[in-house]
């Protein structure tokens, strides 16, 4: 696949949030305001470009050589929570401000499905190293874009009467049903329309 | 011990529509009822060996590095489940896919370790972790029978000698909803459960209060 159609397919035609339902919960949980948002979208997409290209390396440089290939979980969950915390530490040294911008939405990152999801997807779709990155900066500008549109809907609902019963998370998931309604236009078709397939 | 931590799991704290943890398994898998209870097994019996092992080793963890200490734990069981169900259950192994390793961010089984399975007893974490198990099992086969029914007009269980283990539904296999089963109907179905329960808990809180 060429860089391009990876990266229409991980933002719009597979995208994590509304098409594979993963990192439902910052994306439920951070949505509430448009400043957040970008901060959590930006946060992400810088941690699965690294731990995409750091897991690949590891995979096929460590656990490969050595037949260890079902430990990929374990190993890659390790460099996840090893590498957000570094992140974390560079740029507290580095950028104080950008720190104070992204500074606590990283620790939620660990957790985040799209993370070791997308470090795992790498693997069973047998990208090469160059490929791994494109498919994570792309997960993670797909989750971004969603997770905009989400806190700009959610800053309107904040303003609208809606039933009490309603409130709060139903009303975000039934947006977000909605959203991923509209995201169903974008299929398999889009890349042989483009011919890039 | 007491039968509370057991049953609270199942309503009253629910890990999927109460205290919504653990929800991007929750909408991926729910395509097949099948899929749902492997996916509600894989996860109780992390849930299960996790809570015991961290309950019993809470004094040794130091707490400065518990959560790490959590995590290595989770994906050693994760990974055991992996191997078993790759090795006996091929089919539901290719179906759970990616969600399967997935597990091991499952903000239940590392919520549990941390809101309960530090604080309190062997026996009651293993309470609590067979409570939140079932009541995480119940609510995934709940969403995927809905959407399997509506979806396709189907519910799948598990094949038994000749029988395939599908039972079909007149009517709706012919002209199923399809929407339900992708998607975007899983985000909208999940929006009105949850709804759904936010309008019977108040009901009920409205009743408490009455009395």
């Amino acid at each position: 696949m060429s860089y391009l159609a990876i990266f229409l397919t991980y933002v719009f035609i597979n995208n994590f949030i509304l098409v594979q339902f993963l990192g439902l919960c910052p994306f439920i949980g951070v949505s509430k305001n448009s400043e957040s948002a970008i901060g959590m979208g930006l946060a992400l997409t810088f941690v699965t470009g690294v731990t995409s290209v750091v897991c690949w390396i590891v995979y096929h440089g460590v656990l490969v050589p050595l037949g260890l290939e079902y430990l990929e979980t374990i190993t890659f969950i390790l460099i996840i929570a090893a590498l957000v915390q570094l992140v974390e530490m560079v740029i507290k040294k580095i950028s104080p401000s950008l720190y104070k911008a992204l500074g606590i939405f990283l620790p939620l990152i660990t957790t985040n499905c799209i993370v070791l999801g997308i470090a795992l997807i790498n693997i069973t779709e047998s990208y090469n190293l160059l490929e791994s990155f494109v498919s994570g900066v792309s997960a993670g500008l797909g989750f971004t874009l969603a997770i905009i549109l989400m806190s700009n809907i959610r800053e309107k609902l904040d303003l609208t009467p809606v039933r009490k019963v309603f409130k709060g998370v139903p009303i975000a998931f039934i947006s977000a049903g909605l959203m991923a309604l509209a995201f169903m236009a974008f299929d398999k078709a889009l890349l042989s329309n483009l011919h890039l397939a | 011990m007491n039968t509370k931590e057991l049953t609270k799991g199942f309503f009253k704290e629910n890990p999927t529509f109460i205290i919504m943890l653990g929800m991007c398994p929750t909408l991926g898998v729910t395509t097949q009822v099948v899929n749902a209870l492997g996916m509600g097994a894989g996860v109780l019996f992390v849930l299960f060996f996790s809570n015991v092992l961290i309950a019993a080793l809470k004094n040794v963890i130091p707490n400065s590095v518990r959560i790490p200490c959590y995590i290595v734990i989770i994906a050693s069981f994760v990974t055991i489940v992996e191997m078993v169900l790759h090795a006996f259950v091929p089919s539901i192994y290719d179906a759970l896919g990616v969600y399967l390793p997935l597990i091991v961010v499952n903000c239940i089984i590392l919520g549990r370790a941390e809101a309960f399975a530090n604080k309190n007893t062997v026996g009651d974490s293993a309470l609590d972790a067979i409570g939140m198990g079932l009541g995480f099992t119940m609510s995934l086969s709940l969403i995927a029978l809905i959407r399997e029914v509506f979806g396709k007009g189907t519910i799948t269980l598990f094949a038994i000698g000749n029988w395939n283990g599908v039972i079909t539904i007149p009517g709706l296999y012919e002209w199923p909803v399809r929407v339900v089963s992708l998607a975007a109907g899983a985000l909208l179905l999940m929006g009105y459960l949850k709804a759904f329960f936010q309008w019977f808990s108040e009901n009920r809180k409205a009743k408490g209060a009455a009395k």
